[in-house]
């Protein structure tokens, strides 16, 4: 095991360890991506290791064709080496939720970038429900301003139920869209206020990308760039020094004799070489289901249930937004596909207290089926596909809506120890199940729903709620933060409570999950992690 | 409604394809096969061998005016611009495109006694159809019939409907797969032009 730093591997490619490493990240989504940059930027030695590849952007407009054509994976997710166990009352798709290559999740992500509310750092003591954050909004406030233009949001301050900020958003939001003037007429009627939607994609040139130029397929991938992905970050590190290792799966952490320090982080390469990296701290950014799985696999004869894990909790209370949404056929021409983005949401019904879980509703821009899509699939052509297309094509109209899932200890993430991996190691276990009260709230937004829809006159002809929800691709929760080491696995700055030098940063860390979409919370904790560790190593 | 050539260079510019041999097509680059029914030249190195030769252009024509819908003309110039910028530096594509239309030919000429693209509308129609294409998933390493999908039915379905053009035929002038900017999404009716003019 293990090889010496400084000596390149076969493929031209050095994947050997960094000799003075400050910090190791493990992961280069956003989370990983900003905490090694500000790191970097201030003069540490970083290096990053990605499990998956680097992508190039010179292939993106064939990535998209291949989504367009249902050709395969458009990010290459499955196979051996992504293989997964789904045990709960739920079906978990993993790896529909996911993607490993440098820039992470984000290379598929839909790229909806909220603030979380104030009372979601404080479920507990408001409403009784979940559990509060060690920190609360007040806190997070200046990282989320900072997440924000790092992420170049387009935004509007017209949210009257968002919580309070000190700034624009660095790009002006993208207009209301012609569905969403049709829905207004609905919502005025009916006493809803629609305001817009903040956006991680350029609506103007931003940090050297273009505008957005209306692919359409922002979500699994945007070929202009406009779309806001970790690999921004990813350049900016490397530019400030850092190193970032793809194709690297970090295997285990190890621990000192002592216990109280990571010594180091085991990966693999593709030429089937174990090396060690080495570092005064390590950050632990794979997102949450690999966070708590790498810490699962890391166990020891000290640490027999796995790396800061002695609240037993790695893993536990694994949480997703449920997603609930409905639809049906308008009378008039609804002018949807044209982007793959919304621009118009209600935030009205979020702080509501029956149900007490947040929910977030959507006007969706992209309902119903997309001529190009329906034509390649389709079973004929010529005339008759043209008709049919038609048909499908033109007045479809939808909602939808993320709804809060609680924390439940009966929800994890664990790990399978009868399948293994391409090297060998159990593959994760994702337990999900949705309970009776997400299911009350599920009911509520589909009560919204069904009462704007019927405004507008539209015959209901689809519905997603409690007897059929879906993950919204959220992971949250299993590598929960807190004060008490015997109820949480890390502390209000993101560091385990066990091991003084490691960090777990991402959505794994939220108590509670509220029901807005993560990535800004996430890119907020990261940049608010890097500030602590930073100062650790200045002592 | 008429394709042009202007047409096939909006949906290769989308896709990230070549417009170069498009834009200023030139004799010298014309590399026809040795062969009539266009089953040679797939492995060749040769960088001037870009262009597919001509009975893979005819039959991708024929295929075009069975899969495009009646109201659809300039099916040729459509087809040509459109091919020759998808091959270009895709060598692997080029050999299967080439060889799948050169086995779509040779059946036509098992099965009714002429090249498809010789044969009438109807008839190239029945074939595909009495193939399975209409029923098969594409595929560029399967069957004939899988391959034929991929690379001239999806392909051809693929070029026109994420075009502004055969968009507008549905009603959409920005379809999904084409970067037609940020204005039709809020327009309340489509634009005959649409963004890209």
């Amino acid at each position: 095991m293990g090889s010496e730093s400084g000596t390149a591997g076969a493929a031209g490619v050095d994947r050997t360890p960094s000799p003075d490493a400050d910090v190791c990240v493990v992961g280069s989504g956003p989370a990983g991506a900003l905490l090694a940059h500000r790191l970097a930027d201030r003069g540490r030695d970083v290096v990053v290791l990605e499990a998956g590849p680097r992508f190039s952007m010179d292939d993106r407009e064939e990535r998209m064709e291949r989504h367009i054509r249902g050709t395969g994976s458009v990010w290459g997710m499955g196979g051996e080496r992504d293989a997964f166990a789904s045990t709960g009352e739920q079906a978990y798709p993993l790896n529909a939720a996911r993607v490993k290559g440098v820039g992470g999740t984000s290379l598929h992500w839909q790229g909806m970038v909220m603030r979380l509310h104030e009372r979601d750092f404080e479920m507990q003591s408001r409403h009784g429900v979940g559990v509060d954050w060690p920190i609360d909004y007040d806190d997070l406030r200046p990282y989320y301003a900072a997440a924000e233009r790092a992420f170049g949001v387009a935004g509007a301050s017209d949210n009257p139920y968002a919580p309070p900020r000190e700034e624009p958003h660095p790009l002006p939001a993208f207009p209301p869209s012609h569905s969403d003037s049709i829905f207004a007429e609905a919502c005025e009627r009916l006493g809803i206020d629609m305001h817009s939607v903040p956006n991680a994609r350029n609506s103007e040139p931003y940090d050297g990308r273009s505008p957005c130029v209306g692919y359409g397929t922002c979500k699994p991938v945007c070929p202009s760039g406009a779309k806001y992905t970790a690999e921004s970050h990813v350049g900016k590190a490397e530019a400030a020094g850092a190193r970032v290792v793809d194709r690297a799966p970090v295997q285990r952490l190890e621990h000192d004799d002592s216990g109280e320090r990571v010594e180091a982080a085991v990966y693999a390469t593709p030429d089937g070489t174990e090396h060690r990296q080495r570092a005064e701290q390590f950050v632990v950014a794979a997102g949450g289901v690999e966070t708590p799985r790498l810490l699962l696999l890391s166990e020891s004869p000290q640490y027999p249930d796995g790396l800061a894990n002695s609240s037993g909790l790695v893993g536990r209370f694994f949480m997703d937004h449920c997603y609930a949404g409905m639809g049906g056929r308008y009378d008039a021409p609804t002018r949807q596909k044209h982007v793959g983005f919304n621009t118009s949401e209600t935030h009205q019904f979020y702080d509501d207290e029956t149900p007490v879980e947040g929910m977030k509703m959507e006007f969706l821009n992209y309902a119903g089926p997309s001529p190009v899509m329906e034509a390649v699939r389709a079973d004929t052509w010529g005339d008759e596909l043209l008709g049919r297309l038609k048909d499908a094509y033109g007045t479809h109209i939808a909602m939808g809506a993320l709804v809060e899932q609680l924390p439940r200890e009966e929800n994890y993430v664990g790990l399978d120890r009868s399948t293994t991996d391409d090297h060998g190691n159990p593959v994760p276990e994702v337990h999900w199940s949705v309970g009776d009260r997400t299911k009350q709230a599920l009911e509520r937004a589909n009560e919204v729903q069904r009462a704007v829809l019927e405004e507008l006159g539209v015959d209901v002809e689809w519905a997603v709620g409690p007897g059929n929800t879906g993950p919204a691709f959220h992971h949250m929760g299993t590598t929960r933060m807190g004060t008490d080491p015997s109820a949480s696995v890390v502390d209000p700055d993101c560091r385990s409570h066990d091991l003084e030098n490691c960090w777990l940063v991402g959505s794994g860390v939220f108590p509670t999950g509220g029901a807005m979409n993560p990535t800004l919370t996430i890119g907020a904790l990261s940049l608010r992690a890097a500030d602590a560790l930073d100062a650790e190593l200045s002592e | 409604m008429e394709l042009t050539r202007r047409d096939a260079l909006a949906a290769l510019a989308a896709l990230g394809g070549s417009t170069a041999g498009c834009t200023a097509p030139t004799a010298d680059r014309l590399e026809h096969s040795e062969e009539s029914d266009g089953s040679a030249g797939g492995d060749t190195d040769d960088a001037v061998a870009v262009r597919p030769d001509e009975g893979t252009l005819a039959t991708m024509t024929a295929a075009a005016e069975v899969v495009f819908p009646s109201s659809v003309t300039g099916h040729r110039e459509f087809v040509e611009a459109y091919v020759v910028g998808r091959v270009e530096d895709r060598e692997v594509y080029r050999t299967g495109l080439v060889q799948t239309a050169a086995a779509l030919d040779a059946t036509a000429r098992d099965w009714h006694g002429d090249g498809f693209a010789a044969l009438d509308p109807v008839v190239r129609d029945r074939l595909l159809r009495n193939l399975g294409v209409d029923g098969a998933e594409g595929d560029p390493d399967g069957t004939l019939t899988d391959r034929v999908r991929h690379y001239v039915v999806e392909e051809l379905l693929f070029a026109l409907y994420a075009s502004p053009t055969g968009g507008k035929l549905v009603g959409i002038e920005n379809p999904v797969g084409h970067p037609g900017g940020t204005a039709s999404y809020r327009q309340a009716t489509m634009s005959e032009s649409g963004e890209n003019g």
